[in-house]
């Protein structure tokens, strides 16, 4: 039902269309003259279109109307009772037998895991309008607004006991709720400035500490074909903005969920943005944009912004010339890397909503070698327990250890849990406007401003 | 048939002669329930939900009027759509049609392998949208020196140009045209040959003893008489623009933005009520608005161009 793969030819209209009266016998332009057949077509091709329309409403009206329950949460009529779990489709290999071995290894349930491939955000927030929803679902940054304003997760606060403490502050802000946290976090992930050594060592440039310094660093790292800086082939539209923000000492809402960034301090970050991508020191229209890190393995750019994920691949592309950094600071504001995770949430309307509440407290506050198999052992990710930090093995020596001091140091969740989505298309549309096209970012920010604002007040705060 | 001849009249009346009604319906039947299920009830559903305040649920309860509609209206974003709808399609729709009548022209003039040269123009239409549009961002247009479009300016010593990251100038629309163009001209190429196919060479014929070759034949006997496809090709591109969302989607959204310019209706639409935003109110209210409007070009196109034959 995805839009994408609508074929571009309304199919209807064939029946009467050209070239099907091809074949006709010659009838001659009189034939047309005569014949309502014009009329009747366009009738038609309008059919067509409207159907385009409601197809497009369709592929989320028609998940809402399943009232049967599709294997969800069945009890299996004796002592254990069966939970359904989904995860995303991790890409590192081995990730999927964790889980399930996880699953497995749980004593008190029969947990069946769902691993669902292509846009995982899109088919959970659909299947949570129905009575198929999972019992225990993954979501990227613990669950939207609207889904606990909505009630379809479980407050898990009473899950946490004395672990509370030990897991990234910034992340159980990001996932509480007038006082109730409804996911637990999973791993962590973030995005972190990664430079070449050995091309700022000939050039003589420092790693940089401040965004001016950023900004002359990467004017002399370019030459030729080889740019500076790669911050995304939208110039850092869509991953720079909160880094800015938090760069400045500003954030998208305020600790009393106000909006965050009118000031002129935020005018002055923005500002620099687009001073950067005016300075053709970016590299723009890499073929694999900046989550992946061949921009800078294949030496298209000297520094890059990317994920954490990727520096076992630079370490072995590059091996030990490599260094990493948090992105740089703004005059008076202190340097800042995003932080993100996966939170576990629960089905609140479930069958076996205690159940599946127990399960979680097993898996991921209980079970700590579990999550630090899940951290370590498939990809590069920090464990969301400070306690766990200092077990990895991975993350003792090395530009790893300094990332993962930088996360704890420097993080920021990445966006607030109230900016909700239609904030964050106001946002990416304001970076574009002042990024690439060099509006005013004081104009631009009073329009995110009066969108923010409107949305708080949907949603009563 | 004995079983017919027994039942009552009224019965009679309703499987009708040699049980025609029956038979219809046993074969019409599944395809009209299709239609019903997943065309008619989805648009009805659609209009219901552009009256209620629907976030994350298609059940709601709180009824809103007509507050989705001026919301809509009122949106900057989307009218701006709406507008570039309108550019795109004042660009795309002649554009086309022109290419595709030149090339069924030509291609119905050669003399040699021409199903080869037919078979060639139309074999893009068998591609993917989507496969076309990442072929396009990736490779042909990638802002790197390797990618195709660089290479070249490469070998008359230009700068490479990071082709979709910059809006000044709007490279980005030489690629989204560039790409429509290929997947779409072979097809309407085809409807076109077919058009002149139908054309007889007897009025060639005539039109060459009085002098109209070439050109004057093309003006005054060619284009006349092609009118018919002419007009359902116009009708169709413009619906096919209404409907612009596969390469566009494909070639400028990045991890769930879409930059706010050149986002045609749909695109916006997508991003509202589906994605995370899943705010069917609104959404079905803009989908709404979009087929009235696409429903007034088509009643005046077809007053304009249908009428004026008659």
């Amino acid at each position: 039902m995805s839009p994408s793969s609508r074929p571009s030819v309304p199919s209807a209209a064939p029946s009467d269309a050209p070239l099907a009266s091809a074949d006709a016998p010659q009838a001659g332009p009189g034939r047309w003259r005569s014949n309502p057949a014009l009329t009747r077509r366009s009738l038609l091709s309008l059919g067509v279109a409207a159907s385009a329309m409601g197809a497009l409403a369709a592929c989320g009206s028609n998940t809402g109307r399943d009232e049967a329950p599709v294997g969800g949460g069945g009890t299996s009529g004796g002592s254990t009772p069966t939970l359904n779990q989904w995860y995303h489709q991790y890409g590192e290999a081995g990730t999927q037998q964790a889980v399930q071995r996880y699953a497995k290894e749980y004593p008190d349930a029969t947990v069946k895991v769902t691993w669902k491939p292509g846009d995982y955000d899109q088919s959970m927030v659909a299947t949570l309008l129905t009575a198929g929803a999972p019992d225990v679902f993954e979501y990227g940054n613990g669950p939207t607004i609207d889904m606990i304003t909505g009630g379809q997760v479980a407050d898990l606060s009473d899950l946490f006991g004395d672990a509370k403490a030990d897991f990234d502050q910034a992340l159980i802000d990001r996932v509480t709720y007038q006082g109730k946290i409804y996911a637990i976090p999973q791993v962590l992930d973030s995005q972190v400035l990664v430079y070449r050594k050995s091309a700022l060592q000939k050039a003589g440039v420092t790693p940089p500490a401040t965004v001016d310094e950023l900004l002359a660093a990467a004017k002399t790292l370019t030459s030729g074909d080889v740019k500076g800086l790669f911050v995304g082939n939208d110039g850092g539209v869509s991953i720079l903005g909160g880094p800015m923000l938090w760069a400045s000492g500003l954030d998208y809402l305020t600790k009393e969920n106000t909006f965050g960034f009118d000031d002129p301090k935020a005018v002055a970050a923005f500002t620099k943005l687009r001073e950067l991508f005016a300075s053709k020191t970016l590299l723009l229209g890499a073929p694999k944009d900046w989550f992946d890190a061949s921009a800078l393995t294949q030496g298209l750019a000297a520094m890059q912004f990317t994920g954490l994920w990727n520096l076992p691949a630079i370490e072995k592309a590059i091996p030990g010339d490599y260094g990493v950094l948090p992105w740089p600071a703004m005059p008076g504001g202190a340097p800042a890397v995003p932080v993100g995770a996966y939170g576990a949430c629960v089905f609140a309307k479930g069958k076996n909503v205690d159940a599946a509440k127990k399960f979680v407290k097993w898996l991921w506050i209980d079970s700590t070698d579990r999550q630090l198999d899940w951290a370590q052992s498939y990809g590069f990710h920090i464990p969301a327990r400070q306690s766990l930090v200092g077990r990895a093995e991975k993350l003792k020596s090395g530009p790893a250890a300094e990332a993962a001091k930088i996360v704890t140091d420097h993080g920021h969740a990445q966006t607030p849990l109230l900016w909700t989505p239609k904030c964050s298309t106001a946002f990416g549309d304001m970076m574009t406007r002042i990024v690439k096209e060099g509006a005013d970012p004081k104009a631009e920010i009073a329009k995110v401003k009066a969108v923010a604002e409107a949305e708080l007040e949907r949603l009563g705060v | 048939m004995s079983a017919a001849r027994r039942a009552p009249p009224w019965r009679r009346r309703l499987l009708g002669r040699q049980n025609q009604n029956l038979w219809f319906w046993v074969f019409v039947g599944p395809f009209f329930a299709g239609l019903v299920l997943f065309i008619y009830v989805p648009i009805a559903w659609s209009a219901y939900l552009s009256f209620f305040e629907a976030y994350n649920t298609v059940s709601p309860t709180r009824m809103v009027g007509f507050a989705n509609y001026t919301d809509m209206l009122g949106d900057p974003n989307f009218r701006s759509s709406l507008t570039t709808f309108l550019v795109f399609a004042a660009f795309i729709v002649p554009t086309t049609f022109a290419l595709s009548l030149a090339t069924a022209v030509l291609v119905a003039r050669t003399r040699v392998a021409q199903a080869f040269f037919r078979s060639v123009f139309f074999l893009p239409t068998a591609c993917s949208y989507v496969v076309a549009a990442l072929i396009w961002k990736m490779s042909i247009f990638s802002g790197v020196r390797s990618g195709l479009a660089n290479t070249v300016l490469g070998w008359f010593g230009a700068e490479s140009v990071p082709w979709l990251s910059v809006t000044n100038p709007p490279w980005y629309w030489l690629v989204i045209v560039s790409a429509r163009l290929w997947l779409q001209v072979g097809f309407y190429m085809i409807l076109f040959l077919a058009g002149l196919q139908r054309i007889g060479p007897h009025l060639y014929e005539a039109a060459a003893i009085d002098g109209a070759t070439g050109w004057k034949a093309f003006r005054h006997i060619t284009f006349p008489l092609l009118r018919p496809t002419s007009t359902a090709v116009l009708l169709l591109l413009l619906i096919n623009a209404f409907q612009a969302f596969d390469e566009f989607f494909n070639i400028l959204s990045s991890f769930g933005t879409y930059p706010p310019y050149a986002r045609p209706p749909l695109v916006y639409l997508y991003y509202t009520a589906l994605g995370q935003g899943q705010d069917f109110g609104h959404g079905s209210a803009g989908a709404i608005i979009l087929t009235a409007v696409i429903a007034v070009i088509a009643v005046a196109f077809n007053r304009l161009f249908v009428r004026e034959a008659d």
